[in-house]
């Protein structure tokens, strides 16, 4: 017996979810910029979606969009694959040895809800005024939520899956590869999305308070310049950015664990 | 206390104690059980709940450090989980992450056999336990007493000598349970397969076993020892037959008395939770 939806009436559900999101943004932006039009809105505060949209062009031929869109891409790049590699090996380690996870998990999680990116000017002294100090505050807010998800994903394998590897005589790094580290998997998931979270606010934030580099940069000029069409517009290349990373974890995902 | 023990035993447990620590002190779950299997031979543990099963099933596949007593496999003590024993769990144990194909092929690649002959041995095993077409499956999209012969297959693939089973169709509904009897039987009739089961439930150990060790409740021991003489090859439709019936209502006599001391144990336990009965 299989519990399996077809193909093809999924896919109609997919189709269906996506036209209805898609739906209700333009919804939603027709309706702010009726309120703005009928003077409930403040245009000084929230510009018209039209002129949002409009002001895209701009960015292009005068701001030098795709170059900061690449630098700020690029910047949280560096800091998933660094927060990935490193606190999924810190996770791991602090799971295996139960001392060093009761002696450090309160304090890594009181880091998680720390306003981190407050601690700039400390990166700026070490670093200098450069991309470094950007991904380096980008990481270190990352790092909490991947650490924590993988102590939770290992501790959370089924004892029976363990078992079963020891019922099979595994090495412990045969134990960690082909069960501990694949049933962890969705749960480190949640922790480098929620990290990569937490990475593109602190990376903008910081181009931002630095005025540094890229999109965090170039909406802190605009602002400055009370452009507030084109700072809406920049805000949106953001946002384009998080929903690159997240497609590109989500394929990723598929690929080392296609069912969870 | 129960004879009946082979001499040509491939499986021996030798006076089996286990203690567990409770902050009420120390609880016997096992007490001086000893047994031995013949080779090709299917025989079963049955006892009441918390008569020790489990912990015996945990001790005999190595998964338990803390016992007194030894086992031994072919003649070799097992001081952890030996190779010659494959075990099938209770609970759920595929890997989620897996195609049937790659659950069943796990233990080939562990030993490092190319990967064009582990897909064709673990097929053969797949078509053993009657799930050919289902090889690119994953076990989400498989029913629960599929994902147990998935597992069975699983164990099977690394040709142990003896196959342990720890209640492997609890979760499974009556029917289900009697038709994967009826395969687990056929297999083992097929393969001369070695098996020691653990379970709770009569039906099951008279329909598959040749001979049923019962236990008794709290501390787990060996009460007797029933030799099952139906005829060989079995099926369930051997359930309907009056010996059968025989040898339920002996094992159900045996069964009741310590599953009535098991009942009222677990009833003062909830009245007085700290004067646990030891």
């Amino acid at each position: 017996m299989t519990m399996e939806l077809s193909p093809g009436r999924l896919s109609r559900r997919d189709y269906a979810a996506s036209c209805l999101g898609l739906g209700s943004f333009i919804a939603f932006l027709l309706m702010v910029e009726a309120l703005i039009r009928l003077g409930l809105l403040n245009r000084f505060i929230i510009p018209p979606p039209s002129e949002i949209i409009a002001s895209f062009g701009r960015l292009f031929l005068e701001e030098n969009i795709v170059h900061r869109f690449f630098f700020t891409a690029g910047e949280c790049l560096i800091a998933g694959v660094m927060v990935t590699i490193c606190g999924i090996g810190i996770g791991v380690v602090m799971q295996r040895f139960n001392l060093l996870q009761r002696a450090c998990e309160t304090w890594v999680a009181a880091f998680a809800s720390a306003p981190l990116v407050l601690t700039y000017p400390l990166f700026m002294v070490i670093f200098g005024r450069n991309a470094w100090t950007i991904i380096m505050m980008g990481f270190l807010s990352a790092l909490p939520p991947v650490i924590l998800k993988t102590i939770e994903g290992i501790s959370g394998t089924r004892k029976v899956l363990v078992n079963v590897g020891r019922s099979f005589n595994l090495t412990a790094t045969q134990q960690f590869w082909k069960i501990l580290f694949p049933a962890a998997l969705p749960t480190i998931f949640v922790g480098i999305r929620l990290g990569l979270i937490f990475a593109l606010i602190n990376v903008v934030g910081t181009e931002f308070l630095i005025n540094f580099g890229g999109l965090g940069q170039l909406i802190n000029d605009l602002a400055e310049r009370y452009d507030l069409a084109g700072t809406y517009a920049a805000i949106c290349f953001v946002i384009l950015v998080s929903v690159l990373f997240f497609m590109a974890l989500e394929k990723a995902e598929r690929w080392l664990r296609p069912v969870n | 206390m129960p004879s009946s023990a082979p001499s040509d035993a491939i499986l021996v447990a030798d006076d089996i104690v286990v203690q567990f620590d409770t902050p009420e002190g120390p609880i016997t779950a096992v007490d001086n059980v000893s047994l031995k299997v013949r080779p090709g031979e299917f025989l079963s543990i049955i006892g009441p709940s918390g008569c020790g099963k489990s912990t015996l099933f945990n001790v005999i596949g190595g998964l338990l450090g803390h016992y007194q007593g030894a086992v031994n496999v072919a003649g070799e003590t097992i001081s952890g989980p030996h190779k010659s024993i494959g075990m099938v769990f209770q609970e759920e144990s595929t890997f989620p992450w897996r195609t049937v194909t790659d659950n069943v092929a796990f233990p080939l690649e562990l030993v490092g056999m190319p990967k064009r002959e582990r897909i064709e041995r673990a097929r053969h095993f797949i078509k053993l336990v009657g799930l050919d077409g289902f090889e690119n499956r994953y076990p989400g999209e498989l029913s629960g007493g599929m994902r147990q012969r998935v597992s069975l297959a699983r164990t099977l693939a690394s040709e142990p000598k003896i196959l342990l089973m720890d209640e492997p169709f609890a979760a499974l509904d009556e029917q289900t349970r009697l038709l994967l009897g009826d395969k687990v039987l056929q297999i083992q009739q097929q393969l001369k397969q070695t098996t020691l089961l653990i379970t709770h439930n009569i039906t099951e150990a008279v329909q598959m076993s040749d001979r049923i060790l019962v236990m008794t409740y709290r501390p787990g021991k060996l009460k007797r020892i029933v030799d099952i003489d139906l005829p060989r090859p079995r099926t369930s439709e051997i359930v309907g037959s009056e010996a059968f019936g025989r040898y339920v209502a002996q094992i159900w006599n045996d069964l009741r008395e310590e599953a009535n001391r098991g009942m009222r144990d677990e009833e003062k336990n909830a009245l007085h939770p700290g004067d646990r009965a030891l």
